[in-house]
């Protein structure tokens, strides 16, 4: 597999990430060469082996529909850079 | 006496006994701190007002009755990405330079229950992505055994705070070798429990499906008594298992216990003097009576690659969430809200987490999933495997922690791919979910520390403890500090 | 060249827990922004989700409600999207295990039957709410809804036109209903619907290229998006156009949708399985307990009205399909034991004044009790028919007790013989001309009479007796 330069884009826009032209081809070339050697995996058959997302076979955990004190609103956005009137402030949202 | 060298069930029994006053260990810890530091650069964060005022509370629950923990008033320090409510709390990134977490993660709340007075916060990689703390925003930690190398990562802040004796002991976090590989390189003792076993809430996530907190610290009791006030169920982690939490007693009787040896932990790539290091430390379980047998475990290469991108996917993921709105860094110029994003995301993070996040989102990405992702899982599923049968014929493995000694500061990052394989003998561990504990066990001819890797059986840990014990009793590398390298 | 429309429908609908999906937060609705959230819902670092029970106890009752399968071994996965309602920037979801496939719901209109699949059902969380805020021209972002369980109910693309949809939701709404798993309340934004829909030649046999409408929240919005959806895609057709794959949004005051393209908007959710929460395993005593905990469902309970009252298809229809008027209903009928009145007072006078004071079933609150208590006081003969009616407005708005209210305002019918001979008495004598007429043969001017009875009466008198004591006189003139 080759992360060309489209897929790059493509990747940063999923990221939310710029990816600025002077660090571009290093970038690049250090993901390509990670990618590649990941493509090892290829070697190893795998079918008929479930995917094992959780290690151990722990299961169904609850908890009870019971409600306890929500947190004080100032701390709620406390560590927020823009807010007003309780909330969060962003740039308008487009709807 | 310096109360920095001694270890943390020894000063707690001085304290217990009023040999020495909790202020006076606290005073004592911040005093080598204050002399060290600029050397070493093990915190992030000290905090020196808080912890004073806290040791002379401790001071009084214990003079009371009401603490009689053997760690009751014992100063400790935790790696910069545990949330501790109203500290700093930055992941060692430049995105939660200012963040305050609300609350206190559920590990250093029942450290704080058990009396601990917390002095500081460690040094990291960046989000806990790297292998020598030299990914930090806050600048690289540097090995108290010799400056010009990196302690390890990413953990790497916590394991040269208890090698240079700036704190007692510390917590660490381990995804893929974070606490084992700079426990190694320091020359310092140090846990990753089973997965599940120690509470994830509050730790804040690099990879889901593989972190895991743990204790550092200067001995294995000290690193079974932390382990042990650490561990149990939390009703606010799903993951946590519910059992109940550990209680035992280290025993060193080695008799007849199996130990295997997997010759693929030793490729290629690794220092002879690791290679020969490990091996005399094999010789000394052989003398207290358990055999050791050499197997294959040729899984062990996919780790590596399975490892990064379950890794890389999880904390693509896990990191979505700094955007600059709710906390942590916002950019100060921005078209738009998407623009804001982009622009605060690109500013907040370093590079080797972007990398990380960028091949995350393209592992999980349309069409490559299942080539990557799913893949991963597959393989994650093979490996455990591969332990699994190995532990039908062993009560623990035993490795080296890493393939080499401390690189010098600066070298690895001159080919992340390189020092992405230099976590070969730590990264399996994590997939498997099963606890690995490191205890010095010799240094290379450079004088730099190296570290013997036990590996147990998912929840047994203690065994490997009784087995890091037994070595202990029998060895005094645990109790070298980088003399003549005070400042 | 003819068209026809190929729907499919997913429905979000809010669950009626206490407590959010992953955290102990209250779901109640309003309050003050950011008043119900804490560091896990609110998405801070560090914090974990634990799964609210209940929410798995509603999907399950969903899925037996909807003749769904239920999924044994369920998962949860990260649908992962960057917007400022979700603060983790992942919402956990069910993607590869949802937990009810499978099933169906039958709907009837114009007398056809027709049974709409559901491809499947999963939980997930809601998102926060975003307010635009016109004086900085930015948007406050509030996450008190955002954590809220939801239940997507995702249909197959088997609906024909927006009747059938109109049918399916109000089933659906029923269901969602009488099993307690959702107050279905539109205008709270606790029952939303999507629609897909594309249009085809008719007989063709490829689908044509769907778009996808979100969240709209009224039924009426439903039918009229459908309608404007499907003109825009022929009329596209018809130009040589292409109909291009996308969300769209439908503006229900301009009558128009339009679309939401972003190239930030790549609809490349990177699922994968959500590693902080563990899976859950659903065994059959389970199921079997919450079968046993279900309510009588709108069809079963259509079929015992019908056969067990012998009420009318329509009316029934009607009643059942609202959990609110089945309350009234049968709690009216416990009291007065009637079907047949039951049923024409709710079609009747409960029906007409919610419609002219437009209250919504579940907020009608007068205590049904007390209509089948008129009810009986009809019967007896307590109070004419048009005196209960006046009553009942009364009920209707203040809630008041019938007995009470009818002995505090003398609204009892006057049953007393003497009274009533004493007031024909009266008439006739005051009504010289209309009993000449009477005697030459005019019966009409009986009715008069009557009428002049019963205002002397303030119509509160048993018309039965009026009439035969009238009678009795008039004919004593003969």
């Amino acid at each position: 597999m080759k992360i060309t330069d489209e897929l790059l884009d493509y990747i940063g826009i999923l990221a939310r990430l710029n990816i600025s032209e002077q660090e571009r081809e290093k970038t690049k070339q250090e993901i390509n060469k990670i990618v590649e050697y990941m493509d090892i995996l290829n070697e190893l058959d795998t079918t008929d082996i479930e995917a094992m997302s959780h290690t151990f076979p722990v299961k169904n955990v609850f908890r009870e529909d019971a409600v306890q004190p929500s947190v004080e609103r100032e701390y709620v956005i406390l560590n927020a850079a823009n807010k007003k009137e309780g909330c969060f402030k962003v740039p308008k949202a487009v709807e | 006496m310096d109360l920095c060298q001694l270890s943390a069930l020894e000063l707690g029994k001085k304290i217990k006994v009023k040999e020495v006053s909790v202020v006076e260990a606290t005073k004592a810890v911040l005093e080598n701190i204050e002399k060290k530091e600029k050397n070493y650069h093990c915190y992030v964060t000290v905090c020196k007002e808080e912890a004073l005022a806290q040791a002379e509370k401790v001071q009084k629950k214990i003079d009371k009755g009401e603490l009689t923990s053997p760690l009751a008033g014992v100063p400790a320090a935790v790696k910069d990405n545990m949330c501790t409510k109203g500290m700093q709390t930055s992941c060692s990134s430049r995105m939660l330079e200012t963040f305050k977490p609300i609350y206190t993660a559920t590990a250093v709340q029942k450290l704080e229950d058990a009396g601990a007075v917390i002095v500081g916060k460690t040094n990291m990689d960046e989000f806990a992505m790297g292998s020598t703390s030299e990914t930090s925003y806050f600048g690289i930690t540097k090995n108290p055994w010799n400056e010009a190398h990196v302690p390890g990562g990413s953990s790497g802040g916590s394991a040269a705070a208890v090698a240079a004796q700036e704190a007692i002991y510390t917590l660490g976090s381990d995804t893929g070798g974070s606490i084992r590989q700079p426990a190694s390189y320091c020359g310092i003792t140090g846990l990753k429990p089973t997965y599940g076993s120690v509470s994830r809430y509050g730790l804040i996530a690099y990879a889901s499906s593989l972190d895991q907190i743990g204790p550092m610290a200067k001995t294995v009791e000290d690193v079974a008594e932390i382990y042990k006030t650490i561990a149990g169920h939390d009703e606010r982690d799903s993951t946590s298992v519910n059992q109940p939490a550990p209680s035992f007693t280290l025993c060193e009787d080695m008799k007849g216990k199996k130990i295997g040896i997997p010759v693929d932990f030793f490729g290629e790539g690794i220092d002879v003097d690791v290679k020969e290091t490990i091996y005399q430390a094999a010789k000394v379980y052989e003398s207290l009576g358990a055999s050791i047998e050499e197997f294959k475990m040729p899984t062990i290469k996919y780790a590596i690659p399975a490892y990064y991108i379950a890794a890389c996917a999880e904390a693509s993921s896990n990191l979505s969430r700094y955007d600059g709105i709710k906390y942590g860094h916002c950019a100060e110029k921005y078209d738009d809200l998407v623009d804001l994003y982009y622009q605060s995301r690109s500013e907040g993070f370093g590079s080797e987490v972007k990398k990380r996040i960028l091949i995350g989102a393209f592992v999980l990405s349309s069409g490559y999933y299942d080539a990557y992702y799913n893949k991963a899982l597959q393989v994650k599923a093979l490996i455990k495997q591969s332990y699994d049968n190995a532990f039908q014929k062993y009560d623990f493995l035993l490795t080296p922690t890493a393939p080499t000694t401390a690189p010098k500061i600066g070298e690895s990052f001159k080919d992340t791919l390189k020092m992405y394989l230099s976590d070969i003998c730590t990264v399996s561990v994590n997939l498997a979910g099963l606890p690995g504990l490191v205890v010095p066990c010799g240094f290379d001819k450079k004088g730099l520390p190296i570290g013997l890797q036990l590996i147990g059986k998912a929840f047994d840990e203690e065994t490997l403890l009784n087995a890091g014990f037994a070595f202990q009793k029998e060895t005094d590398f645990h109790t070298k500090s980088p003399e003549g390298k005070e400042a | 060249m003819e068209f026809e429309t190929v729907l499919g429908l997913e429905v979000h609908t809010e669950l009626a827990t206490n407590t959010k999906i992953f955290c102990s937060c209250s779901t109640e609705f309003g309050g003050e922004p950011n008043t119900h959230v804490c560091e896990v819902c609110s998405g801070m670092p560090g914090t974990l989700p634990v799964l609210n029970k209940q929410v798995v106890e509603f999907a399950i009752r969903t899925g037996l409600a909807t003749n769904c399968e239920i999924t044994r071994y369920n998962k949860f996965d990260r649908k992962n999207y960057f917007y400022p309602d979700l603060p983790k920037a992942y919402q956990v979801s069910q993607l590869y295990l949802p937990i009810c496939q499978n099933g169906h719901i039958d709907i009837e209109v114009n007398g056809v039957k027709k049974a709409i699949r559901i491809k499947e059902i999963h939980m997930e969380e809601d998102a926060g709410k975003l307010i635009h805020d016109p004086w900085d021209d930015c948007t406050l972002v509030d996450y008190n809804r955002c954590g809220v369980p939801l239940l997507e109910i995702v249909s197959e693309p088997d609906f024909s036109n927006g009747e059938e949809v109109i049918a399916y939701l109000t089933k659906l709404k029923a269901i969602l209903q009488y099993t307690g798993v959702s107050d279905c309340k539109m205008e709270q934004g606790s029952l939303r619907a999507d629609v897909n829909l594309s249009v085809k030649p008719v007989g063709a046999k490829e689908l044509g290229t769907r778009t996808e409408m979100k969240n709209i929240n009224s039924f009426k919005a439903i039918a009229r998006a459908i309608e404007g959806e499907r003109a825009r895609q022929i009329e596209l057709i018809k130009e040589g156009k292409k109909v291009i794959q996308e969300t769209r949004r439908w503006d229900d005051n301009k009558g128009a949708s339009y679309a939401m393209r972003s190239k930030e908007n790549a609809q490349d959710y990177r699922y994968f399985p959500e590693p902080d929460l563990v899976p859950i395993e659903i065994d059959d005593e389970w199921i079997e307990k919450v079968r046993q905990s279900l309510p009588e469902l709108p069809e079963a309970k259509k079929a015992r009205y019908m056969s067990e009252y012998q009420l009318p298809e329509y009316d029934v229809d009607i009643i059942t399909g609202s959990k609110d008027l089945v309350k009234i209903f049968e709690e009216a009928y416990e009291v007065c034991n009637n079907a047949k009145e039951v049923s024409n007072w709710i079609m009747g006078e409960v029906l007409r004044l919610a419609s002219e004071t437009s209250t919504l079933p579940e907020d009608i609150s007068f205590d049904a009790k007390n209509l089948g208590k008129l009810i009986l006081l009809v019967k007896n003969g307590v109070v004419n028919r048009n005196t209960a009616k006046e009553v009942f407005e009364k009920m209707f708005s203040d809630n008041v007790e019938p007995e009470k209210y009818i002995e505090e305002n003398n609204l009892k019918m006057v049953n007393d013989d003497g009274a009533v001979q004493e007031v024909v008495a009266k008439a006739i004598e005051a009504n010289p001309n209309s009993i000449i007429q009477y005697k030459e043969g005019n019966e009409k001017v009986s009715k008069f009479l009557m009428g002049q009875c019963m205002k002397q009466l303030k119509g509160k008198a048993n018309p039965a007796v009026v009439t035969k004591i009238l009678e009795e006189e008039l004919s004593k003139l003969k």
